[in-house]
């Protein structure tokens, strides 16, 4: 099977997209699928807390496209997950160390070892953000049901559609699919949030999940624990369950019905 | 019903409204989004031409290009205010012999003919 690149963006900040990247790396890796997570957060590394690998940075993303590093000494490997690798990004200010044909020869290379190439991407649309989605076969786009969040991710799609290797080639286009982060049923019912049909409606791409409010995800990150390790959690379900349609599998939508919690739960219970 | 008003306060559907303004202002920004980046300068340059002889506000002049298959159509649409013409006052209508004057216009070479001008 060819690698795939699958790039994790939004424009908006905040939604959840290294959140998503570390839970959406560590689903496939659970499904037995080589899969390698690179931050391209160039100055801004987080992807190294999520996955709870920080202190086990030596080299990054840069050193290897700069050649001051080899791909095996950066590539840090998942101690829960065999199948799973973290590839940090660099501390450094200089935003434009990201150099394309650098990048694409670490992504040649990696293609060769890994089934998926998951990238985690900076927010906005500089430079940073344009690298982390050229290459990318798959694109999903995290969003939450809030307008600003919907409207920026409808540029990064257009910019999808315009600005990516695929489009510039006039191959097949990069698919796109939507996974909706932080969605809370309670407040859908309540007139608040923009509902899973509405964002589709306006978004019309294809949704690949519908990942609940939880307050597992805070959890899962504190302690640096992809969620989908956590097997009490509705959004780590959800995010198996997205890598599952990611996969090609037909899987139901779960966790989008107000729950009736009982008093034992709200007092005792976890999300 | 004041007091079941009060009691019961019918609260807005919010989503609803941030669908529909979604809805306009995604309308608006994908039509605009594979315009060709000359756009607004020509758009400017319609508007200080048209407001020689009429009075015209920035946003009653729009400039859009919109393709379907081979055709491209570049389309022009200047609205004014109310039903009669208001001529600018000591516009450029109002001189009775209109100045010879340099109009400027946008070429990629300024060192080439204009496009009307026959070769050789």
């Amino acid at each position: 099977m060819a690698a795939k690149v699958i790039v994790l963006t939004s424009g908006k900040g905040g939604v959840g997209k290294t959140t998503s990247a570390a839970a959406v790396a560590a689903g496939l890796a659970l499904r037995g699928h080589r899969t390698v997570v690179i931050d391209f957060d160039v100055g801004l590394r987080n992807l190294d807390l999520i996955m709870g690998c920080e202190r086990r940075v030596v080299f990054d993303f840069i050193n290897v496209i700069n050649g001051d590093a080899k791909l095996n000494q950066a590539l840090i490997k998942d101690k829960r997950n065999d199948s799973l690798y973290v590839f940090p990004t660099s501390q450094t200010r200089d935003k434009d160390a990201l150099k394309r044909d650098g990048v694409e020869r670490v992504l040649d290379e990696l293609k060769e070892t890994f089934d998926y190439i998951v990238c985690d991407s900076p927010a906005g649309i500089e430079h940073g953000a344009i690298t982390a989605l050229y290459f990318a076969d798959v694109a999903i786009i995290v969003t939450n049901p809030e307008v600003s969040s919907v409207r920026d991710s409808d540029r990064i799609i257009g910019i999808l559609a315009s600005k990516s290797r695929r489009a510039e080639r006039n191959m097949d286009p990069v698919a796109v699919h939507l996974l909706l982060t932080r969605y809370s049923p309670e407040r859908v019912d309540r007139g608040e949030m923009l509902a899973i049909e509405d964002v589709k409606e306006i978004l019309s791409i294809p949704m690949l999940g519908v990942i609940p409010e939880s307050e597992s995800v805070l959890r899962a990150s504190n302690t640096g624990t992809p969620v989908v390790f956590d097997p009490e959690s509705a959004a780590g379900q959800a995010y198996l369950d997205a890598v599952g349609r990611l996969l090609g599998e037909q899987r139901e939508m779960r966790f989008l019905k107000t729950e009736r919690r009982s008093f034992f739960r709200t007092l005792f219970g976890r999300a | 019903m004041r007091l079941l008003d009060f009691l019961f306060p019918e609260r807005r559907n919010t989503a609803l409204v941030a669908r529909d303004r979604l809805k306009i202002v995604l309308a608006h920004e994908r039509a605009s989004r594979d315009a060709p980046d000359f756009l607004p300068a020509l758009q400017q340059e319609l508007l200080d031409v048209v407001g020689r002889y009429v009075e015209i506000r920035d946003d009653m002049l729009r400039v859009n290009v919109a393709s379907a298959g081979e055709t491209s159509l570049l389309e022009i649409n200047v609205e004014l205010d109310g039903a009669n013409i208001k001529p600018v006052k000591n516009g450029a209508a109002a001189e009775t012999k209109p100045k010879p004057r340099p109009v400027p216009i946008a070429r990629p070479d300024p060192s080439s003919p204009p496009p009307w001008v026959k070769p050789g």
